[in-house]
Formats: C-alpha cells, sequence, structure tokens
C-alpha cells in the first residue's frame, strides 16, 4: 500500500479530484473555487477546473443562497454537488436554503426528493479571526433533522470521510477546522470512504473515555502524555460524524471505563456536549464512577486578543484537569 | 385582449387549452373553499384565484420535463401544470394518498411526474433552487426550462437580487414569474417596494424584464414565448412581472382590512375567467356548449379528488422515521 503525507486540505484535493474522476454527476461550486480565481482560498479545489472543466467546476459570485440554492436544484436533478462555503459563520447566511430546504426536502416530499449536496465550509479559532470568522457551529446543524453533520481530525478521514459525504444520498455538511487542516499525516493512495456516523477509537484505555471530534482531537491528543504520565488509562474516542453520532462505540467504551468527558471547540452552552452527556446518563446511569463531564468554550463569542482566545479554546491542560479531578 | 407583438400567435386549441388550465385552478380553488368552510379540511389557505391567467398560459407553453419552484400560494401552479387532482387532494388533506404521504401538507407539495419539484413556504426561497434545476438542464444539454414562481413581496428579498444575478451571469434557461397581486400579506405594494415596476429590477442584472398584464392570456402567451423560447435557445433568463390581483385575503379567513371595497370590486369586475370565455366565444375558438362541457367534466374531476383525499386514511406515525434521510431511522 502506498501512503502519501499530506495535510487535510491536499487531502479534500484529492477526494474531490478522485470523486469527480469516478462519477461525472460530481460538481463543484463556490467562490473563487475555479483556477482561473486560484482555486479556492485555502487552494482546495486547486487543478479542478483546468481537469474537469468550467462546466462542471463553477466559481460563483458572493452568493450563499444562491450558491446552496443551486446545488439543491442540480441535486434534485440528479447531480451530486459539492458546495463550498468559504467558513462556517457565512452559512448564516444560506441557513434557510440549508435547513428548511437542503434537511427537508426529501421528509416533505414523502420520499420524491433527494437532495445528495455536500456542504464544504473552514472554520476554528486560534487565528485571531474574532466573533464572525471562527465559530464551530456543528450544533446548529445536528439539532434540524435530515442533514448529516461530519468533522474529521486526521488528514486520512478527511479524505475517507469526504468521498462518502459526496456518495450519500443526503445532505452533509462537512466541517473543515482550522486546528487540523496544516497538520500532515499519511493517508493511503487507495483511502477508501469511511462509512459516516461511525467513531474511530484514537487510544484504547480503560479508565475514563474522553469523546471529542474535530480541532479538539489534536487538543486531546496532546493531554494523553501527561494523563500516561499520572497513571490514568484513557480511552480517546474521535467522533468523525456529530449526527448521527455512533452511540454504540462511546455506549461500549464508557461502559468499560465508567467515566466521560466530552470536549469539544463548540460552545459549551446547548453544545452537542450535552445531547452526549445526557445519553450516556440516561443509558449507563448506574454503571457511572462518576458525572459526565462537558467541556466547550465559554458563553462568549470568539474572542480577538491572544490571551482571550487562549483562555476560549478547551486546552490540553483542562482537558488534564478535567480528567485528573474525575478520578478523584 | 391584447394585441399580439411579433410573437407567433396562440392556436385555437392552445387558447382553449389555457382556459381549461384556468377554469381547473378557478373550480379547484372554489372547492377547497367550500371544503374548508364546511369544517372537512383544516388547513391554511392561501388562496390565488384571480391569478388564474399567469401559471395557466406559462404551463400551455411547457412540458413534463420543465420544472417549476412554487409558493405556498401556488396550488394554482400545480393545477395548471396538470398535477393531477386526487393525490394533490389527498396532500392537502394530510392523508396517506397525498403526493407526499400527508407529510408536506398544502405549503410543501411535491410531484416530479409534471414537473413540480418544490414549494415552499418561505417567501423568495423558489428562485435560487429553481436555478439549480436549469443549471442541470444545461449540464444534461437538454431544453428543459425551470420556472420560479413568487410575488412581489419576494422581490424584495435577498435569495431574489442573489438568484438574478447568479442566473445572468450562468445565462441559465429560468424563467423568473413574478405574481405581482399589488400586495406582501398586509403590505400594498408601494409600502414594501422601491420601484414603480419589479421589471425595472432585470436590468440590473442583465437580463431582459417585462411588466405584463398577468390577467389578459394574449399578452401573457406573447411574454412567456419569447421568455421561454430564450431560455430553451441558451440565451439565459428573463424576469416576467405579470401584474394581477387576489380576490380573498393574503389566507383565508383574513378579512383583508387593507384592500379597499373599491379595488377589489374593480378586480372582481374584471374577473379574467368570464372575460377570456366571453372572448373565446366571440373569436369562434369555441361554444358555449363545448366549455360548458369541458366545465362540467373538470367539476366532476374535482368533486371526485376531493372525496377521494377526504376519504384516504391518514398516514401511519413510523412514517416520522422514514424520509429524514434515505435509509430508515432506526424504532
Ligand atoms: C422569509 C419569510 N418571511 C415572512 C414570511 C411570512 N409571509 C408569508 S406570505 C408573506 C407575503 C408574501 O407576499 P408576496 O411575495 O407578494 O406573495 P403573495 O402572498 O402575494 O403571493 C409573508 C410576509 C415567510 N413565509 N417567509
Amino acid at each position: 500500500m502506498t501512503v502519501t503525507k499530506m495535510n487535510a486540505l491536499q487531502a479534500v484535493n484529492a477526494a474531490l479530484m478522485q470523486a469527480m474522476a469516478e462519477d461525472p454527476k460530481v460538481i463543484v461550486l463556490g467562490e473563487d473555487i475555479a483556477d482561473r480565481e486560484g482555486g479556492g482560498v485555502t487552494g482546495a479545489t486547486r487543478g479542478l477546473s483546468t481537469k474537469y472543466g468550467d462546466d462542471r467546476v463553477k466559481s460563483t459570485p458572493i452568493s450563499e443562497q444562491a450558491i446552496i440554492g443551486a446545488a439543491i436544484g442540480a441535486a434534485l436533478s440528479g447531480y451530486k454537488p459539492v458546495a463550498e462555503i468559504m467558513l462556517m459563520n457565512f452559512t448564516a447566511v444560506c441557513m434557510d436554503m440549508i435547513f428548511n430546504h437542503a434537511a427537508k426536502l426529501r421528509f416533505m416530499s414523502g420520499g420524491q426528493s433527494t437532495v445528495p449536496i455536500t456542504i464544504r465550509t473552514l472554520t476554528g479559532a486560534g487565528w485571531q479571526t474574532a466573533g464572525q470568522h471562527a465559530d464551530h457551529l456543528e450544533g446548529w446543524f445536528a439539532h434540524t433533522a435530515g442533514i448529516k453533520v461530519v468533522a474529521p481530525s486526521s488528514p486520512a478521514d478527511y479524505k475517507g470521510l469526504l468521498l462518502s459525504c459526496i456518495q450519500d444520498p443526503d445532505p452533509c455538511i462537512f466541517i473543515e477546522s482550522a486546528g487540523t487542516v496544516f497538520i500532515p499525516g499519511d493517508v493511503p493512495d487507495d483511502q477508501p470512504p469511511i462509512p459516516l456516523g461511525k467513531a474511530r477509537i484514537v487510544q484504547e484505555g480503560t479508565d475514563v473515555t474522553i469523546i471529542s471530534w474535530s480541532s479538539q482531537i489534536i487538543r486531546c491528543q496532546q493531554a494523553l502524555p501527561a494523563l500516561a504520565e499520572a497513571g490514568i488509562s484513557v480511552e480517546l474516542v474521535d467522533l468523525r460524524t456529530v449526527s448521527p453520532w455512533d452511540k454504540e462505540t462511546v455506549l461500549a467504551s464508557v461502559a468499560k471505563t465508567g467515566r466521560a468527558v466530552i470536549a469539544h471547540e463548540a460552545v459549551r452552552h446547548f453544545g452537542p456536549g450535552g445531547e452526549i452527556a445526557s445519553t450516556i446518563s440516561e443509558e449507563l446511569f448506574g454503571q457511572l464512577k462518576a458525572p459526565v463531564r462537558r467541556l466547550g468554550a465559554p458563553y462568549s463569542p470568539v474572542p480577538f486578543a491572544k490571551v482571550l482566545e487562549d483562555a476560549y479554546i478547551v486546552s490540553p491542560e483542562r482537558v488534564v484537569e478535567t480528567v485528573k479531578a474525575l478520578m478523584g | 385582449m391584447a394585441e399580439l407583438s411579433n410573437a407567433p400567435a396562440p392556436s385555437a386549441e392552445t387558447l382553449v387549452d389555457i382556459y381549461r388550465r384556468m377554469i381547473r385552478i378557478e373550480r379547484n380553488d372554489d372547492a377547497i373553499r367550500k371544503t374548508i368552510r364546511l369544517g372537512r379540511l383544516v388547513m391554511p389557505y392561501y388562496s390565488a384565484r384571480g391569478q388564474e391567467v399567469i401559471p395557466s398560459t406559462i404551463s400551455a407553453l411547457l412540458n413534463n420535463e420543465d420544472t417549476i419552484c412554487t409558493i405556498y400560494r401556488g396550488i394554482h401552479d400545480m393545477v395548471a401544470k396538470d398535477m393531477p387532482l386526487r393525490p394533490l387532494w389527498a396532500e392537502i388533506a394530510g392523508r396517506v394518498d397525498g403526493t407526499c404521504k400527508g407529510k408536506g401538507g398544502p405549503m410543501h407539495l411535491t410531484h416530479p411526474e409534471t414537473g413540480v419539484m418544490v414549494t415552499t413556504g418561505i417567501v423568495g426561497s423558489s428562485m435560487p433552487i429553481a436555478n439549480g434545476l436549469a443549471w442541470a438542464a444545461k449540464l444534461d444539454g437538454s431544453k428543459r426550462v425551470s420556472v420560479a414562481y413568487f410575488g412581489d413581496g419576494a422581490s424584495n428579498i435577498g435569495a431574489f437580487h442573489e438568484s438574478l444575478n447568479l442566473a445572468s451571469v450562468w445565462k441559465l434557461p429560468v424563467i423568473f414569474v413574478c405574481q405581482n397581486n399589488g400586495f406582501a400579506e398586509h403590505t400594498r405594494y408601494e409600502n414594501g417596494t422601491s420601484v414603480d415596476f419589479i421589471a425595472k429590477r432585470a436590468i440590473g442584472y442583465g437580463m431582459p424584464g417585462h411588466t405584463v398584464d398577468g390577467n389578459d392570456p394574449l399578452a401573457m402567451y406573447a411574454a412567456a414565448h419569447e421568455a421561454i423560447t430564450r431560455a430553451r435557445e441558451g440565451e439565459g433568463p428573463t424576469l416576467l412581472e405579470c401584474k394581477t390581483f387576489r380576490f380573498h385575503g393574503h389566507v383565508l379567513g383574513d378579512d383583508d382590512k387593507y384592500m379597499t371595497k373599491e379595488e377589489k370590486a374593480a378586480a372582481i369586475e374584471k374577473d379574467p375567467l368570464p372575460a377570456f370565455k366571453a372572448w373565446l366565444i366571440a373569436q369562434g375558438h369555441a361554444t358555449e356548449d363545448s366549455l360548458s362541457a369541458m366545465q362540467a367534466q373538470i367539476e366532476a374531476e374535482v368533486e371526485d379528488a376531493l372525496e377521494f383525499g377526504l376519504a384516504s386514511p391518514p398516514p401511519s406515525v413510523d412514517e416520522l422515521r422514514r424520509d429524514v434521510f434515505a435509509e430508515e431511522l432506526p424504532a
């Protein structure tokens, strides 16, 4: 098996190249994405329009509603559009198209309409972009029935999960996170699609389960050496798909360890951690050795000042402290 | 009726077909309102009585491959597109034989066989999706066109502006059909819209825009023919502003105090249905008898659909787990 070292953006590019080669129904649209415009601000779509032509790879005006609307309409006619919304905060501009239309057309039509669109979007704190360019909004989408929410953390997962999103018959939002996209990793050249809704056990352990995803996984991994040193055996679960989430894997792990911490970059308040914590408590009440803990950003917009932004992000140190406190 | 410009004149057969669609809309609308008033049907109803000419004329120029995206006030658009009435009635009644198994209801009917692709309850949302259908038609190399129906109020929503711009830049085979009935819910046109004619907005997006008397089948035919031909020939989108009037309140039960009695009476006085019928007969395109026979047949179809729809059973509760995703959700 040949393996190539690449970062997540290169993995996205490889997935798009492959999906477009395999299926002529895969089409791509978004702001600045064609080579004429530089192949996307992050370069994730570089080379696609040169290879597959300007009909299948469309640079759009700055019109988020028009982008998602066009993707939906093309999907209703049998295409598999991959739409790029440059940054996740800008999905606010086209939420109507996403959550009133893409997510609901199958149900409202009694199964006649199918909207196999993929929305790729980038986000994440840590780059001092402040309140309107860095929110992790997976909770918004996960709360809406009918849309799958995918949040990979490693380059191989980016490729495998994106391939699955594109082939999935339902709308998927694919969250690319600033904290993950530049970290290189090994990606098999023949990386198969990774099933949606299936978590990955990053590290096995017996004392406590940490459930995380996207860029927060990286910070949880950074916490692992200190926890090992303290003699705590951690099982780290990368959810990969926030909705539908892999209850089976999570519950099996927590049943084994008896302790759970959910850590995410999204704001803690009404965040996805609440759903997971509550499910664990309902299902495993008698087996828990400690209350389930949630770690997330404070109830605040993403701040600009470095000192505030550092405090906003759930640091590896906070993960370590929380897990130690849980062990008593 | 208006004089035709340089568009080919519609044949007698086409004109009668437009009338058939109009009367089918009117009889169906009448039956829905009666059935609600009698308490046999519970639904929010946005009557389009008075607006029949617009989709009837456009639909006479479309085929089943051509697609429409319409709105909550769009049952007339579907009936004009020849959606079968039985599943339509079962859907508005929320029954299992409905076009959408009762899960969409009166604001969200879908019927791809007749090209009814999306019905939306969100003002202004028919346009971005109609663009995508048009984009697909272009990618397929087909001659299909896509029609977006919306109201005058919707032309003030951001999605309208984004959609016209994108359609123009991409030269999409789409026709934006504004059914300007003079009101956005309770707001009078001039209190919400910055231009005296919505068609003027087309200039800003580099496409043709026409204001048409939407109650005049000949004027509508000429304008629709030109727009649809343009789209089919790959020349891009057109904005049609079709002036009309709705005879009822925004939603059934609203007391339409925001209209003056005089303007309403004047509009009803000019009801396009009897006027067009008289014209068809005077021109020798049809006879009183032939049109009466047509109407009787349509009334029987509506009556049958109504009874069929109301007799259809409600969907099973399991339907909540189906069609959320392609795969059924676990119990
Ligand atoms: C985005 C949005 N805002 C508000 C509403 C509530 N609403 C429903 S119909 C309507 C009026 C729309 O008027 P117009 O576009 O002229 O269409 P008409 O009803 O006259 O056909 C409004 C404000 C809505 N459904 N969607």
